[in-house]
């Protein structure tokens, strides 16, 4: 990304903010320190004369020898800072020039007070403008709202000084104390409704920020409700005369709003206990009897396991198929050795010895699945007693 | 079903109970949704007598002072504190009263945080009116009525930590009551719990009843923080 050194910015990454063309923030970066000591120095620098002129041989030249370790940056964001901006660094730069050959001599007080003026105005005149803001905030986590306040005031301040002393020097050539009074008095006005001003934009800003965030959570929750909640209300009152769907419906509305409220980690689904809520969601969501899960411990689910939750599946799904039981009971439980697993209902039962053959079910989904996975199952039941299928698999020590 | 276990007929009981025919429990319904309430009162129909009803904190603990019920019925989440500033406050005065917590909340926190305030069982509110019935007779009895998921939080509680027990006697779970709790959580009632263990249903609550006291008595802090490190439903 060859960016042109004069018309773009350079530091698309201002993680400290830049005030001018980018340099002093540039070697700020480079050197680990606060970009305000860089920015300073070079203003000591320039008072002495030669601050200008390296100021602006590096505003030239180390963009173009900066530009590649710039594109080590993971990301460029915002290019486009405004000409203004570019405009108003270079004429301070020239200002600041001007100044000292006009001047001349680090002594010259008039000199100081322009300096202090020129500074405290870039700092305020920065400060306010709200691209520059926003960009910083999108860039930088870290709140800086105390210290834009405290860069606002420094500006005020510096303004202040500069504005006055400015005067003062002024004066000594022609009328002095009530010219003094009168700056005095304009000055301190402009700063007292300047930096309220300027505490209010950034109030503003962040009420803004906040109010925007709020919308959001809000809206979430408005389409939330409306895709799921109002929706499957409607659906009931549609199907009021079938008692089963309803208590379908109402129970996959359930299930979805708690996982919602209470807002599952997102890999949730590679451990045991969710895997086997979400087996028997489906489960309850296609046959229509409810599954009550209950589960202790957790772990992650490899191979063996994975087997045990189809397995399982199939034991819930069998359980609502042909129990005719009005809830299936669920029953997880992660050891040290072994994960083991119970799908039981009270329904009708059935004879184990005269199952039939084609109830592939039970003897291949089931018993040879966990068995050619290295585990175990058991199917308990008799004739009006209920079914207990229990799954038994050994679990694969961490390494 | 299973979900609650129903009252056994071989359970031999010194003082006269509930269970034994006679008197109905005497009920106070507290929760905030009136429409619940009254679905509750409905459902139950003559298995109890409800003598109250209430829909915050303070209403509740005035009525169940002038009521003395056997039993109230209560809602985890509820104005001005929840369930477990109802019983704080009842069983101060009236430790007699027995409390059934009743919630659709299912986390983990809420229904361990209102066993160790004093409630005697816990079930949710999908629970059939016939369930309710016999859960609500088992605890006005004096018994203790876990639920599958309480047996299975139970269970997690006091299993799931490394740091050695401040009080063995408290922290820790026996064998049998471990085997006891994880039929429980299988869906198994009392009585096939007991056929299972070849015990008597009168042992399981025991057991049961023992875990209950562990759960609310032990100070072992995991507890606690077992139950607010996790927002499992």
């Amino acid at each position: 990304m060859a960016q042109a050194p004069t018309h773009t910015p350079r530091y698309t990454r201002a993680v400290d903010g830049r005030l001018l063309a980018g340099v002093a923030s540039g070697m700020a970066r480079h050197l680990r320190v606060d970009p305000v000591v860089v920015r300073l120095a070079f203003m000591a620098l320039s008072i002495g004369g030669v601050g200008v002129p390296i100021y602006l041989a590096l505003y030239f030249f180390v963009p173009e020898e900066e530009a590649p370790a710039e594109e080590e940056g993971p990301d460029h964001q915002r290019k486009g800072r405004e000409v203004s901006q570019l405009i108003a660094y270079t004429a301070l730069a020239l200002g600041l020039g001007l100044l000292f050959l006009l001047f001349g001599g680090v002594f010259d007080p008039l000199l100081w007070f322009m300096v202090f003026g020129t500074l405290g105005a870039v700092i305020l005149w920065q400060q306010a403008n709200p691209a520059q803001r926003d960009e910083w905030m999108s860039t930088n986590v870290v709140p800086v709202g105390r210290k834009a306040l405290m860069r606002a005031g420094a500006g005020v301040l510096l303004i202040v000084v500069g504005v006055i002393g400015f005067l003062v020097f002024q004066e000594q050539l022609q009328n002095a104390r009530a010219g003094l009074t009168f700056a005095f008095t304009i000055i301190a006005g402009i700063a007292l409704v300047a930096a309220p001003w300027i505490i209010g934009l950034v109030r503003e800003r962040d009420e803004e920020r906040r109010e925007r965030i709020r919308n959001a959570e809000r809206a979430e929750l408005a389409a939330h409700i409306h895709d799921s909640v109002l929706h499957t209300l409607t659906l009931i009152q549609r199907r009021a005369d079938d008692p089963r769907e309803v208590q379908r419906l109402a129970r996959v509305q359930e299930r979805a709003l708690r996982s919602w409220l209470y807002q599952r980690p997102a890999d949730a689904e590679t451990t045991v206990r969710p895997g086997l809520e979400r087996v028997a969601a489906e489960v309850e969501e296609e046959h229509g009897v409810p599954i009550e899960v209950v589960c202790v411990g957790d772990c992650d689910i490899d191979d063996g396991l994975s087997a045990v939750l189809r397995a399982a599946r199939e034991a819930m799904v069998n359980a609502s198929k042909y129990a005719g039981a009005d809830t299936i009971s669920v029953f997880g439980e992660v050891e040290e050795e072994e994960v083991l697993v119970f799908v039981r209902d009270c329904g009708v039962g059935f004879d184990l010895e005269q199952m039939p053959e084609d109830r592939m079910g039970v003897r291949g989904s089931i018993l040879g699945r966990m068995e050619r996975h290295g585990g175990s199952a058991r199917v308990r039941t008799e004739p009006g007693e209920g079914t207990e299928v229990q799954l038994r698999m050994p679990r694969i020590p961490n390494l | 079903m299973g979900r609650v276990h129903s009252v056994d007929d071989d359970k031999t009981s010194p003082s006269p109970s509930f269970s034994e025919g006679g008197a109905v429990p005497r009920v106070v319904i507290v929760d905030d949704h009136r429409l619940f309430r009254s679905g509750v009162r409905g459902e139950l129909g003559d298995a109890v007598e409800v003598v109250g009803e209430a829909g915050d904190v303070d209403g509740a603990v005035h009525v169940i002072a002038e009521k003395q019920p056997d039993l109230v019925l209560l809602d985890v989440h509820l104005p001005g504190g929840g369930g477990v500033e109802v019983l704080r406050r009842v069983l101060a005065r009236q430790p007699q009263v027995r409390f059934l917590a009743l919630s659709v909340s299912d986390a983990a926190e809420d229904v361990i945080g209102i066993v160790r305030g004093g409630a005697r069982g816990y079930v949710t509110k999908t629970i059939s009116g016939r369930e309710l019935a016999d859960a609500i007779v088992r605890v006005a009895d004096g018994d203790a009525v876990f639920s599958p998921r309480l047996a299975g939080f139970v269970l997690d509680a006091f299993s799931a930590t490394d740091a050695p027990p401040v009080d063995p006697e408290l922290d820790r779970l026996t064998q049998r009551e471990r085997e006891v709790l994880r039929h429980i959580a299988r869906g198994y009632a009392y009585k096939e719990v007991g056929k299972e263990l070849f015990i008597s249903v009168k042992t399981v609550e025991t057991h049961v009843s023992s875990v209950l006291r562990k759960l609310q008595l032990s100070n072992r802090h995991e507890l606690s923080r077992w139950a607010t490190a996790r927002r499992l439903v």
